[in-house]
């Protein structure tokens, strides 16, 4: 099968790869997958208290190549967002924007549980309902 | 002597190998010059095809050390292997109707015998040892009296591993059962013979040999005992009624002509072969949290099997993939998404099965290859690492047994 060229420039060059502090107010921190699933996502986003923006997303992927593009996509992509237009990120977005094949879809359906997680946890530490999500259970 | 590197490198072979020009050579008159059919008897085309057919029989039959009567030329090992299972449980019905394989067969045996189930066979799957081979006592323990055939693989095509083919062989005998060997692997890489190894019948390919594809064969013993299975394919009654159609002559003629170079050539090839893997093998293993599949002794020349904890296989070989050719027990791209059934059997967590990846090396892998591929691997696990939340949380000294995971 062979990669897009989107897929293949994300792992070449994949885009805030790295590690926020979790224990920090402002970081949400989100941790999806399974190792013997053979794809573990985990990503963080800090949002900026005075606007209320993500300023800073982060991702380390254990998972094949399309996870880590699918990964390196949503920190690229919440930058800047608030958390209210975060949370509408849409896995087919990620589908779209990086050519997935249909076997590759879960790497996107993936990343947006893990936005949907970070947003949560950053909710939750701030003393905010955490967001009941619909799943999308492709695995 | 990077200059003289030739990109991208082959290192599947156990997938399948290029062809050795020589045995191209000796292909060529059979497509457009001698192109009669082996079986027209009655003028000169089919003689000399004939011919070269019986040539080449004996040549399969020398590599093996059987006789030139007891090959059936097949369409490849999946054919053979299919031939012997469901020919046996045939041909033997009176006798019984259990055959005992085992959870790391390839699955051209595998789902045969799940097809033997469906018409009323019965099937006893052994498990494996940590390292993929068998255990003669479970063996021995699952005959029952109505088991007519053990179907045990020679090597592994996954991980290499090397069964006890002799011992199996003698603890069948010792049972009156008839002992089927899928041997694709191993044919042309180790020394494999028939009568000393005690088999009796042998499925095996000549893609995996530097031949060409399309064709292969199953070797059926003709004394002590003498070995008859039921024909698969309706027609013309070729190969001595056990397997009809149109002799792939051409096929046959690449065929002969890689198990002579396998014969002549294989002690050379093993030594510079081993040299390699040993290398490759050694300079990987060096890298932290990597583990060796397999037994490393009892195991073929050109396979290494090799998992990098905390890295997912495919992510792996994208890494390269553009320069090297590996495969991976990772299954990513199937749709399934679950990792190799070879590695689970031998007991490896899914996580481990995930990162893992095959080396399969050539008579023509070179040591430039060689030190390439360590070279790109090795940068490209540290550079994944670096990337994996799981090698952080390990770094840390999180037990990843105990973190609770979002199963999806």
């Amino acid at each position: 099968m062979a990669y897009s060229d989107k897929v293949i420039d994300h792992y070449s060059n994949p885009k805030n790869v790295g590690t926020l502090d979790k224990s920090s107010k402002s970081v949400g921190t989100g941790l999806v997958g399974a190792p013997e699933c053979g794809d573990v996502m985990r990503l963080q986003i800090e949002v900026d208290d005075a606007t209320g923006l993500i300023k800073d997303a982060k991702f380390k992927t254990f998972g094949c190549g399309s996870a880590i593009a699918s990964s390196s996509l949503a920190t690229e992509w919440l930058k800047g967002k608030s958390v209210d237009e975060a949370v509408k990120i849409d896995n087919m977005d990620i589908v779209e924007e990086l050519n997935l094949p249909p076997v590759k879809i879960h790497c996107s359906v993936l990343a947006e549980d893990a936005i949907k997680a970070a947003i949560n946890d950053y909710r939750q530490k701030n003393g905010l309902e955490e967001l009941t999500f619909e799943q999308k259970g492709v695995h | 002597m990077q200059d003289m590197l030739k990109l991208p490198i082959y290192l599947d072979n156990n997938a399948t190998t290029p062809m050795d020009p020589r045995v191209l050579e000796a292909m060529l008159p059979f497509f457009t010059q001698h192109f009669g059919n082996a079986a027209s008897r009655n003028h000169q085309f089919g003689w000399e095809a004939e011919e070269a057919v019986d040539y080449a029989r004996e040549q399969v039959a020398k590599l093996v050390g059987a006789d030139a009567k007891e090959i059936i030329f097949t369409s490849g090992a999946t054919e053979a292997d299919n031939l012997a299972i469901k020919g046996v449980f045939e041909m033997y019905a009176s006798k019984g109707n259990h055959i005992i394989t085992v959870t790391t067969e390839h699955k051209a045996v595998l789902d045969t015998c799940k097809h033997i189930e469906k018409v009323g066979g019965e099937v006893t799957y052994l498990e494996v040892n940590g390292d993929g081979l068998i255990d003669l006592t479970l063996l021995e323990a699952a005959i029952k009296p109505t088991t007519v055939l053990i179907a045990i693989m020679y090597a592994n095509n996954e991980i290499g591993v090397v069964q006890p083919i002799k011992e199996i062989a003698a603890i069948a005998k010792k049972h009156g059962i008839l002992f089927f060997t899928d041997a694709t692997q191993a044919v042309g890489k180790i020394p494999v013979d028939v009568i000393k190894d005690g088999i009796d019948l042998m499925a095996f390919s000549s893609h995996k040999m530097y031949g060409p594809k399309g064709i292969g064969a199953l070797y059926v013993r003709r004394k002590n005992p003498r070995v008859k299975v039921t024909a698969q394919m309706d027609g013309g009654g070729h190969e001595r009624g056990m397997r009809s159609g149109t002799l792939n002559v051409p096929g046959i003629v690449g065929f002969g002509k890689a198990c002579e170079i396998a014969r002549l050539d294989m002690e050379k090839d093993t030594k510079h072969i081993v040299v390699l893997r040993d290398k490759l093998e050694n300079a990987l293993l060096e890298l932290e949290e990597s583990y060796l599949n397999g037994n490393k002794e009892h195991r073929l020349p050109h396979v290494s099997n090799i998992s990098f904890k905390y890295v997912e296989g495919e992510g792996l070989m994208m890494g390269f993939n553009k320069n090297i050719a590996v495969s991976s027990g990772s299954a990513c791209t199937s749709a399934s998404l679950e990792p190799s059934y070879v590695l689970k059997a031998l007991g490896l967590g899914d996580d481990l099965a995930h990162s893992s990846l095959r080396f399969g090396l050539s008579r023509f892998t070179t040591e430039e290859e060689i030190d390439y591929t360590i070279e790109a691997v090795r940068n490209t696990v540290l550079k994944l690492r670096e990337m994996s939340p799981l090698w952080e949380m390990f770094k840390e000294g999180i037990d990843l047994d105990t973190v609770e995971w979002a199963h999806h």
